[in-house]
């Protein structure tokens, strides 16, 4: 294997990190609006958003891609790739965050809510300042944890046509006929990209496991 | 929007639809089958004597939970002729779903061995159970119990992760769903309909799993 075709991995890589990165934050904002929406007062959006969760648990990440790729050229824009593989990851990421998170909420003890209401804390402020705090907290092992499950579904990525590291692999493969060696190196890419992160959600999880015994 | 709709090439080939639903069923019950004993060698042997047997059981439980399934499954799929072992890509996905599901096995049954107090095999004891009972109720029931739920959401996660094994063109949902689709270019409704018949998949395992759970692992009333 050339520096060039090594390049191009990590060309590959690169994007990888990058369609990680926008899946995970954009996943993050729709997440919380789905925690806070799963946690409300409101029966209807308590049961909608349990059914927005719910399809996308039940479903294959696969399928997903598939459906919002086909979906959103129907709808007339032809889209580029990335931006299609971006919004699929999103709607993703959103409902597995908002699972997450939900569970954090739910898990902050019930006298912090009552605490704030005495003091008069309305429940924009309440939320932010005493209820999320705490949720953020707790949630940090299983948040960290399903970004590295998002990262390695990104590989997913490829099926759809998208040139992120998994895809690199299989063309560069394709081409010098050496597919042991170049998915083992695709392999370790991806294990040093993950395994930093699955230790430091294990060391969180320990230390969380302690603090609150 | 002016698309319509025409879902007549799906219907046409929802027999073939029903087979693939059969085709994934069957990929995630052999795979689990490799998995859970995958899963129970791991975890015999993580406390093994010698250290290279300990290290290589954490190493592989790391490697394989630390990359892509896909990436896994094309190292397989080219390794396993490399190896001399020609076979196809249906058998070949059973391996890799096997492997992959192992490695997550181990650490959930694991955690059920360790849920275990030494006092409760020492009070089974005291109470004057032989060996087979304080086995049955006092190791393996509260076990089973403990890891139940976690090995069962693993199933139906590596039920989900079998569509993956499409990449190599083996036998399942998602791989027949390709080819009704590359007939009739009707991709949007070919996939919807599919992600349905997954959605229904995972409501009968998930809506099963806590039948057997209510019935068999649930602490008795009293």
């Amino acid at each position: 294997m050339h520096s060039g075709e090594f390049l191009f991995l990590l060309q590959g890589l690169k994007w990888t990190i990058i369609l990680s990165a926008l899946g995970f934050f954009s996943g993050a904002i729709g997440g919380l609006i789905i925690a806070l929406a799963r946690t409300s007062q409101w029966p209807t959006l308590r049961k909608a958003t349990a059914i927005y969760i719910g399809v996308f648990q039940g479903t294959p990440l696969l399928m997903q891609l598939f459906v919002v790729y086909y979906g959103l050229s129907l709808i007339g824009i032809n889209l580029e790739a990335w931006i299609a593989v971006t919004v699929g990851f999103t709607l993703h990421a959103s409902a597995y965050l908002g699972e997450i998170w939900r569970g954090s909420i739910e898990a902050v003890p019930r006298g912090q809510v009552e605490a704030a209401n005495a003091l008069g804390l309305k429940y924009f402020a309440r939320t932010r300042h005493v209820v999320l705090p705490q949720a953020i907290r707790i949630s940090l092992p299983a948040t960290v944890g399903f970004l590295v499950q998002l990262i390695k579904g990104t590989s997913l990525a490829a099926i759809v046509g998208f040139t992120e590291l998994a895809r690199a692999g299989s063309i560069l493969s394709n081409q010098i006929f050496q597919p042991l060696l170049v998915y083992a190196i695709v392999g370790t890419m991806y294990f040093i990209l993950c395994w930093p992160l699955s230790l430091y959600g294990s060391r969180l999880e320990h230390r969380l496991a302690v603090s609150t015994r | 929007m002016n698309y319509k709709f025409d879902f007549t090439a799906v219907w046409a080939a929802i027999p073939d639809l029903l087979m693939g639903c059969l085709g994934t069923l069957g990929l995630a019950f052999a795979g689990m089958f490799i998995a859970i004993i995958i899963g129970v060698a791991g975890v015999a042997l993580r406390d093994s004597h010698v250290p290279a047997i300990r290290w290589a059981v954490k190493t592989f439980v790391e490697v394989i939970r630390n990359t892509p399934f896909l990436v896994q499954i094309y190292f397989i799929f080219f390794a396993l002729p490399f190896a001399g072992i020609l076979i196809d890509p249906t058998p070949t996905a059973i391996i890799a779903l096997g492997v992959n599901g192992g490695a997550y096995a181990i650490e959930i049954i694991r955690g059920g061995v360790q849920a275990i107090h030494k006092g409760q095999i020492e009070a089974g004891k005291a109470l004057g159970l032989h060996k087979l009972q304080i086995f049955r109720l006092i190791i393996l029931k509260p076990a089973l119990r403990a890891i139940f739920p976690s090995l069962s959401s693993q199933f139906i996660l590596l039920t989900l992760t079998t569509s993956v094994a499409s990449a190599i063109s083996a036998y399942e949902l998602t791989s027949v769903a390709r080819l009704v689709e590359s007939a009739s270019f009707r991709s949007f409704e070919v996939y919807f309909v599919v992600t349905a018949l997954y959605l229904a998949i995972s409501y009968v395992m998930l809506t099963s799993f806590s039948l057997i759970a209510q019935r068999y692992f649930s602490y008795p009333a009293r």
